[in-house]
Parts: C-alpha cells; sequence; structure tokens
C-alpha cells in the first residue's frame, strides 16, 4: 500500500471513530465498543475494496457488505455517511424518533445498508444467499461480511460456515472481530468458542490469520489473497482491541453498551482529534 | 414510591425464592441486562452463561428439568419467543417439562435499540403452544408473585418482562395473585379496559382521562394471557357493554385475540383492541414510542371515546 493511501486510511478511520462516538453520546445509547473494533475493517472495506456506487445504492453489480454484529451500526453509518451515502449530519440522529437511523441497521430505511441485522448469526447466512445469488446469476461481485467473536456461539454460524462450504462460495470473504470480549466478559469465560481458525478450516474454509486487525495493509492483503482462492470461503480471523482508539475504551467489557457521558465524550474526542491533527500535521 | 422494572422484581424474586436447590438459571450473554446477575451473586453454583445461543440455551433447559429441575431460561423476549420457538415447542411444551422462560425486553419500551429487538409478538407465539402458560405481569409485586407461582405450577410458563422502570400498580401488604384470575383494579360500568404488563399504568391513568369526560372506565389487570379470565371478561361485558383491551404488542395474536376469543364463544360483546398496529417498531425513547403508537394514557382514552361515539 503506498504512502498516500495508508495516510488517508487512517484518517479516514479516525474520522469513522469520530462519528461513532458522537451517535452514541447523542442517542445516549448503543456500542461503542464493538463498534470501534470494527472500523478499520470497514474502512479497507469501503475505502480501498468495495465496489459500490453512492449515486446508485441498489446497482445489481455492486459488492455487498452484511454486518452481522448489526449492534455495531454506529460503524456502518458513519462509513457508508463517509462515503457518500447519506449525510454525515444525518448522523446525530441516530437511535432518535424521527430518524431512519435504526439503532441496528435496517435495509429497508438507509440508503447503502444491504442487510437488516441485529439479530446475532443471520447476517452471516444472509451473506451465504448473496453469494450463492452471485454464483446463479454468474456475476463477478463479492460479498463481505463482519462477525462478532462472541456471535461464533450462535450455531446459525456453523450452519452458514457449512452451506457456503459446501456451495464452494469463493465470492465470500467474512471476518471474525476476534477482540475476545462480549457483554459477559470474556469469550473464553462466557462459552469458549476457541480454537477459532481451526473450527472455519474443520468447516472446509481457507482462513487467513490477520494478527492485526487495525493494520491496513494486512487487512486489505488479506482481501486480495481471498480473491485468488478458488472453490472455498475465506474467514479473515482479525485480532482486534474492542474499544480501539479511545484509550479508557480499550479491552473494557463495560464499554460493550454504554454512552459516554459529557466528559467522556471530551475526552474521547479530544484523543481522536490529537491523533487527526498529528496525521495531518 | 421508587419505580421498578418488572426484570430487576425478577432478579429480585429468583434470589429470594432460590434456596429451593432444584432452581437452575440459564443465561445467554445477557445477564446484567436480565437481572439473573443478581441470582447468580447469591448462588453462583447454579447460574450457568450459555453464551449467544439461545436455541441450545432452551433444549440444555429441557435436559436439565427433565431429571427433577426447575429451570428458569432467560433471553430478550425476542430471541426466547421467536428465535427459540420451535426448540420450546417441540423440546419444552411437548413433553410439558418444567422450564420457566422469563423474558425480558418485551415490547416497543426497549426503546433505543428498535424494532429488531422489539418484542411485539412474543403473547401470541407463546399462547399458541399447547401445555404453555403465559404470564404478563404489570409491576414489582406482581412479578414476584408469577414468579413464585411458576415455580410453584408443574409445567411450563412463560413470564414477559419489561426493561422500563414502572410505577407500582398494587398493594404489596394486600396483594393476591392466582394464575388465570385477572384482577380488577378499578371499578367502573361504563366500559372496560382489559391491560397487561405495563399498559396497566397507562390504562389507570386513561380511565382518569375519561372519568374528566364523564365516563367511569373499569380496569382489569390481565396478567395471564392463558388461560385467559373468562368469567371476569363476561361479567364485564355484561355489566359495561364494551370491551377495550390495551397491550404493548401486536394487536394481532395477543391480550386482543385473547378476549375476542372468550367473548364471542362466551358472551359476544363489541371489542376494541388497541396495541401495536400489525407494524414494527423503531428506535425511540420509550415515552416517545409510547406516543407514536398510540399507546400513552391519552391516546388510549381518546381511541376509546371515538369508540364509544360509534357504540
Ligand atoms: C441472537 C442474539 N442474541 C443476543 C443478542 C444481544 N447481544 C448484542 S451484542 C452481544 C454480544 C456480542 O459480542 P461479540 O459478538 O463479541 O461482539 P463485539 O465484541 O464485536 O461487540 C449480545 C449478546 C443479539 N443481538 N442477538
Ligand atoms: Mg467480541
Amino acid at each position: 500500500m503506498d504512502k498516500q493511501k495508508a495516510l488517508e486510511l487512517k484518517k479516514t478511520a479516525t474520522r469513522i471513530r469520530k462519528h461513532i462516538i458522537e451517535q452514541v453520546f447523542s442517542a445516549k445509547s448503543g456500542h461503542p465498543g464493538g463498534s470501534l473494533s470494527c472500523t478499520d475493517i470497514l474502512t479497507v472495506l469501503y475505502f480501498d475494496e468495495m465496489r459500490v456506487n453512492p449515486k446508485d445504492p441498489r446497482w445489481a453489480d455492486r459488492d455487498r457488505f452484511v454486518l452481522s454484529k448489526g449492534h455495531c451500526a454506529p460503524a456502518l453509518y458513519a462509513t457508508i455517511a463517509l462515503k457518500g451515502f447519506l449525510p454525515e449530519e444525518d448522523l446525530k440522529t441516530f437511535r432518535k424518533i424521527d430518524s431512519y437511523l435504526e439503532g441496528h441497521p435496517s435495509m429497508s430505511y438507509v440508503p447503502g445498508v444491504d442487510m437488516s441485522t441485529g439479530s446475532l448469526g443471520q447476517g452471516i447466512s444472509t451473506a451465504v444467499g448473496m453469494a450463492l445469488a452471485g454464483k446463479i446469476d454468474n456475476k463477478d461481485y463479492r460479498v463481505y461480511s463482519i462477525l462478532g467473536d462472541g456471535e461464533l456461539q450462535e450455531g446459525q454460524v456453523w450452519e452458514a460456515a457449512m452451506a457456503a462450504a459446501h456451495y464452494k462460495l469463493d465470492n465470500l470473504t467474512a471476518f471474525v472481530d476476534y477482540n475476545g470480549l462480549q457483554i459477559d466478559g470474556n469469550i473464553t469465560d462466557v462459552m469458549n468458542p476457541e480454537p477459532i481458525a481451526d473450527k472455519f478450516k474443520a468447516f472446509g474454509w481457507n482462513v487467513i490469520v490477520v494478527e492485526d486487525g487495525h493494520d491496513h495493509a494486512e487487512i486489505k492483503a488479506a482481501i486480495e489473497k481471498a480473491k485468488t482462492v478458488k472453490g472455498q470461503p475465506t474467514m479473515c480471523v482479525c485480532h482486534c482491541i474492542k474499544g480501539k482508539g479511545v484509550s479508557f475504551m480499550e479491552n473494557d467489557y463495560s464499554w460493550h453498551g454504554t454512552a459516554p457521558n459529557q466528559e467522556q465524550r471530551d475526552k474521547a474526542i479530544a484523543e481522536l482529534d490529537e491523533y487527526l491533527a498529528g496525521l495531518e500535521a | 414510591m421508587a419505580k421498578v422494572a418488572t426484570r430487576e422484581a425478577y432478579g429480585k424474586a429468583l434470589a429470594q425464592y432460590g434456596a429451593d436447590e432444584r432452581i437452575i438459571v440459564l443465561d445467554a450473554d445477557l445477564s446484567k441486562s436480565t437481572k439473573t446477575d443478581t441470582f447468580r451473586q447469591v448462588y453462583p453454583e447454579r447460574h450457568f452463561n450459555m453464551g449467544i445461543a439461545e436455541g441450545n440455551l432452551m433444549c440444555v433447559a429441557a435436559g436439565l428439568a427433565s431429571t427433577g429441575k426447575v429451570v428458569f431460561a432467560s433471553t430478550f423476549a425476542i430471541f426466547a419467543s421467536e428465535r427459540a420457538c420451535e426448540q420450546i415447542r417441540n423440546s419444552i411444551c411437548y413433553p410439558k417439562l418444567n422450564v420457566k422462560v422469563a423474558a425480558t425486553h418485551a415490547g416497543l419500551t426497549v426503546g433505543e435499540d428498535g424494532a429488531s429487538h422489539q418484542c411485539v409478538e412474543d403473547l401470541g407465539v407463546m399462547r399458541s403452544l399447547p401445555n404453555m402458560v403465559v404470564l404478563s405481569p404489570c409491576d414489582e409485586i406482581e412479578t414476584n408473585r408469577a414468579i413464585k407461582a411458576a415455580i410453584e405450577h408443574d409445567g411450563p410458563v412463560y413470564i414477559r418482562l419489561g426493561r422500563l422502570a414502572v410505577e407500582a400498580v398494587h398493594d404489596p401488604d394486600n396483594f393476591e395473585f392466582e394464575i388465570g384470575k385477572g384482577i380488577e383494579v378499578r371499578e367502573g360500568n361504563d366500559v372496560t379496559l382489559v391491560a397487561t404488563g405495563l399498559m396497566v399504568q397507562e390504562s389507570l391513568a386513561a380511565a382518569k382521562i375519561l372519568e374528566e369526560n364523564g365516563i367511569n372506565a373499569r380496569v382489569i389487570d390481565m396478567h395471564t394471557i392463558k388461560p385467559v379470565d373468562k368469567d371476569i371478561l363476561v361479567k364485564a361485558a355484561k355489566e359495561t357493554g364494551f370491551v377495550v383491551t390495551v397491550e404493548e404488542h401486536n394487536i394481532v395474536g395477543g391480550l386482543g385475540s385473547a378476549v375476542c376469543e372468550a367473548l364471542s364463544e362466551n358472551y359476544p360483546c363489541r371489542v376494541l383492541r388497541i396495541g401495536v398496529e400489525d407494524k414494527f417498531g423503531k428506535s425511540g425513547t420509550p415515552a416517545a414510542l409510547l406516543e407514536k403508537y398510540g399507546l400513552n394514557a391519552e391516546a388510549i382514552a381518546k381511541k376509546t371515546m371515538e369508540a364509544m361515539k360509534k357504540k
């Protein structure tokens, strides 16, 4: 990845993180931890990979994206707003009674959202359906999806995994946001889903371990590699930090579904602004 | 008196009755929200987190119950009653096992999480399962007694609980609860409001507005949706001539349907169903949602008066 691109992506990711904090703050509810965690994957997908057209959100040949961990809607909304699917100023209406920006993504209301999600485990199955349609119709679009590591506890994820491998859906690339945390604590304490990479391998997937799920170049390389694989879907198991980018939210599961107060919001925005200023200097 | 959410009352009741060693509590990564955490603090050895895997949770509950345990299976109402519906049907209801599905975050007042998490179909779905008893308490004391009754009842029970803190309706020192027996919480002879869950509070407030308009409304707290109390309904139909049902649920399948079934077979009478009008919810504050969906006291009073004019 060239330097200019790398710098641009970092700036974009930081802007997305700021929007996440502002959305959750203005809504007084929502999920900052997991949103900050998957921001860099979304950044690479929408700003360095996916074939989409904000002027034609329903374009039949577009690449598709399904946020299987739908509670991270703030990250998706911020990403597609920066991409041009919706006005940035609408983000502050997140979760409000007259807003179209529901707490969990709705494809009926939001241009650029390809699937309604929020119930964990279902999104990845819908991504399998989209990829299967691509094969049926001989289209060259690709399908992407992000799952939570806690989400892997849903049996349905493994039903989807089986189906994707069975139908050789090499047009499907999924990501596990491997941040080690869910609502009630560490994933290994609540209900251990390990070994994650080996499980997907056993289910017939090509598996790529992304050692740093916040390194744009490493994420991009995994996506490129996946495109070369024939006859198998790819799972990128991305080591991520829940709350990434806001020091006091990092690796703390109490920020899973808690909104910052004014002081916390100011501190978070100041940190992100400082980082952004450093990038722009 | 301080407002208390029925989920809060549920957690406390579990801890209160938890000395009964048959009781096992299962949760699905939501123990702080469902408040089973309150039980875990006292009896950690009988609380099991099953992870984000609700279908498995229900069948594990069934297996535990088959050995004589009394199992409380908790998660949000949407995931309990709908995601794990068939597991509840075939592994819990069909063999009539002692599993108590205690489902929190029911209805629109889940609030900002929005449509995907607002369960307005659970009463209808659970009511249609043979062997299932369906409870929907409105306040802290009623929840406490519903949990006690569920423990004593031999067989599956679904208990609908809310996220939002609500006022007390009943006097804790003078309260009797029996499964299948509705409670008249306000006398009146012009119309009957039959409500469940936190719509009991809204209906009592609506009755005050109606009174200011010269209408004397009876209010019934229908805490048991199945088996529904036919006697109290027939009596209300005979004495007031018009019945309005009020629920934080789709008007299809829930309390309104149960009341219509009971009355049409036993004492046909005109019924107005107030509830979510066969729509999905959306994000917003609980108060804004009740207003938008026409479920606050003002809307209930207005709809009742309009219907009475047409009589
Ligand atoms: C089927 C289902 N069960 C429960 C929930 C409630 N819930 C929302 S987020 C969450 C934890 C998710 O953890 P993880 O998948 O690790 O997400 P992340 O850490 O990336 O936020 C749970 C249990 C849900 N949305 N869907
Ligand atoms: Mg996680």
